[in-house]
């Protein structure tokens, strides 16, 4: 009989660890919980729980319909918990929503010209390909969190602060 | 003992008590008995020595030599260790501990990386027994590691570390794992959902619109404490890895890196990266998130089997950025 229990948290259910102090600083950590985070956030806040010279890694709470967005790299979301639809669009024109020194998920106007690629439902465990050059949006039934793997751009928000132990 | 790269690794032959050789690189010497492994070197004139037992030394040598050195240091103990320069790897005894340092004991040496990987895997090959696997959680690694020298385990000690180019299952990328090819589910996932995402590519578009189940692939990991890449965004690397029991060495940064607990929970010991003296206990849960400074070591202690993402930035000139002060140890201020 197998007696291992794999335990994953949730937007409902999650415990906080922390940190013990001997000889430190603990905001040199930026301790923070991806849970709680999208507790506290608005529907596809992107608020950066992780960051490394340009780099982030985002808590997005997933609630609704997301806005329209496109990179000028790859990114990757992890769905952490609950369940999101996300439809893909090539480009037609990707000067028009980005430049080359763009960076980040750049937030889009509306829905952009381009041919529908196709579409993925992810839940829990699931790790998505946002491709480069494409346009995605999401679509939550519920409430759920995923991570999103990208660069630091105009959409992430930094929230240090609020989120991280002191 | 001649490698394929005609790297000559200085072996000896086999001990007549033991079955096992032993080896030199520079100024130190490795040899093996029943229990344990011994490092020695010289410094004032003194010959000095330092053991480990044999398995926890073959975990450390293990991870070494698959991480292709990693990021800065690989402490396998407080004593003896390796620092990586990307080219180069010192080699040390007693350099990162007071003790040892302040009296002037200890010793280190630069290598070419070819010779010191070429060394340890020749060490690895011969001291890792039959029925031992130094990659794998204490309920598998079997208890074939002591004793005289019996046979080989090749097959684990060859594991290459799993690196993917953009994320595994594209075309020509990295495979996912499977009971079809070698990743049957560990005994400690057996609950995790095997559940594939639903993935509806337009013709044309399918290396593009892609997705797999990433907690289904680290279930199947069949060794401990031995990240993957499963994503790059650019110099971004995402590094998952199964973690159980205690990280076999001590990692020394030579940058800021990140933890993501994706399940379970580890329990981080942070020291200083120079002396060793203890700076904090970071316990981690699933869904926290927090840096490693870039002037830290820390190993882990997981009492199950648990999925950590590692996050790390693989941009080339980070160690001098740091090292000069350029960049803070710390990730962000606020």
């Amino acid at each position: 009989m197998n007696s291992f229990q794999t335990t994953f948290g949730s937007l409902q259910d999650y415990e906080k660890g922390g940190i013990e102090i001997v000889a430190d600083n603990p905001m040199y950590y930026a301790f923070s919980n991806i849970f709680e985070v999208a507790n506290q956030s608005a529907p596809y806040e992107k608020v950066a729980v992780a960051v490394n010279l340009g780099y982030v890694i985002e808590a997005v709470r997933i609630e609704g319909q997301s806005g329209w967005y496109a990179a000028p790299h790859d990114e990757f979301a992890i769905v952490m918990d609950g369940e999101v639809e996300v439809h893909f669009i090539k480009l037609a024109d990707p000067a028009a929503a980005y430049t080359d020194d763009s960076k980040g998920s750049i937030p889009l106007a509306a829905q952009p010209a381009g041919t529908p690629m196709g579409r993925v439902v992810a839940r829990r465990g699931h790790q998505v390909l946002l491709p480069e050059g494409a346009a995605y949006r999401f679509t939550a039934h519920s409430v759920g969190v995923m991570l999103i793997q990208t660069m630091d751009g105009p959409a992430t928000v930094h929230k240090w602060g609020q989120i991280c132990l002191k | 003992m001649s490698t394929a790269e005609s790297i000559e690794v200085q072996a000896s032959a086999p001990s007549n008590q033991t079955g096992y050789r032993s080896f030199t690189l520079g100024g130190f010497s490795f040899s093996r008995d029943e229990y344990f492994a011994r490092v020695s070197w010289t410094a004032k004139g003194q010959q000095m020595s330092h053991s480990m037992s044999a398995d926890a030394f073959l975990r450390a040598m293990m991870r070494d030599v698959a991480w292709g050195f990693f990021y800065g240091w690989v402490n396998f103990d407080p004593v003896i260790g390796t620092r990586n320069h990307y080219g180069t790897v010192d080699m040390y005894a007693g350099s990162y501990y007071p003790a040892y340092r302040d009296s002037g004991l200890d010793h280190m040496e630069n290598f070419d990386s070819r010779l010191m990987m070429a060394t340890f895997k020749a060490i690895l090959d011969d001291w890792t027994n039959e029925g031992f696997d130094p990659f794998a959680a204490p309920e598998e690694a079997g208890d074939g590691w002591h004793g005289k020298k019996n046979g080989h385990n090749r097959a684990a000690i060859e594991r290459a570390r799993e690196a993917c180019h953009r994320m595994p299952g594209l075309p020509g990328d990295a495979s996912l794992r499977s009971d079809a090819n070698g990743f049957p589910i560990n005994r400690a996932f057996a609950d995790v959902p095997q559940d594939a995402p639903e993935v509806y590519a337009e013709p044309g578009f399918e290396a593009e619109v892609s997705a797999f189940n990433l907690f289904a692939f680290l279930s199947r990991s069949d060794v401990t404490w031995n990240p993957s890449v499963t994503s790059v965004c650019g110099r971004s690397l995402a590094c998952p890895t199964t973690e159980e029991y205690i990280l076999p060495i001590k990692h020394g940064n030579d940058r800021v890196e990140w933890f993501v607990q994706l399940s379970d929970q580890i329990e981080w010991e942070i020291e200083d990266k120079h002396t060793g003296s203890p700076r904090a206990k970071v316990l981690m849960k699933a869904g926290d998130v927090a840096a490693m400074p870039a002037d830290i070591r820390h190993q882990g202690f997981a009492r199950k089997r648990s999925m950590l993402l590692v996050w790390e930035n693989a941009t080339p000139n980070l160690p001098e950025l740091y090292e000069s002060g350029q960049l803070k140890p710390w990730p962000v201020e606020f």
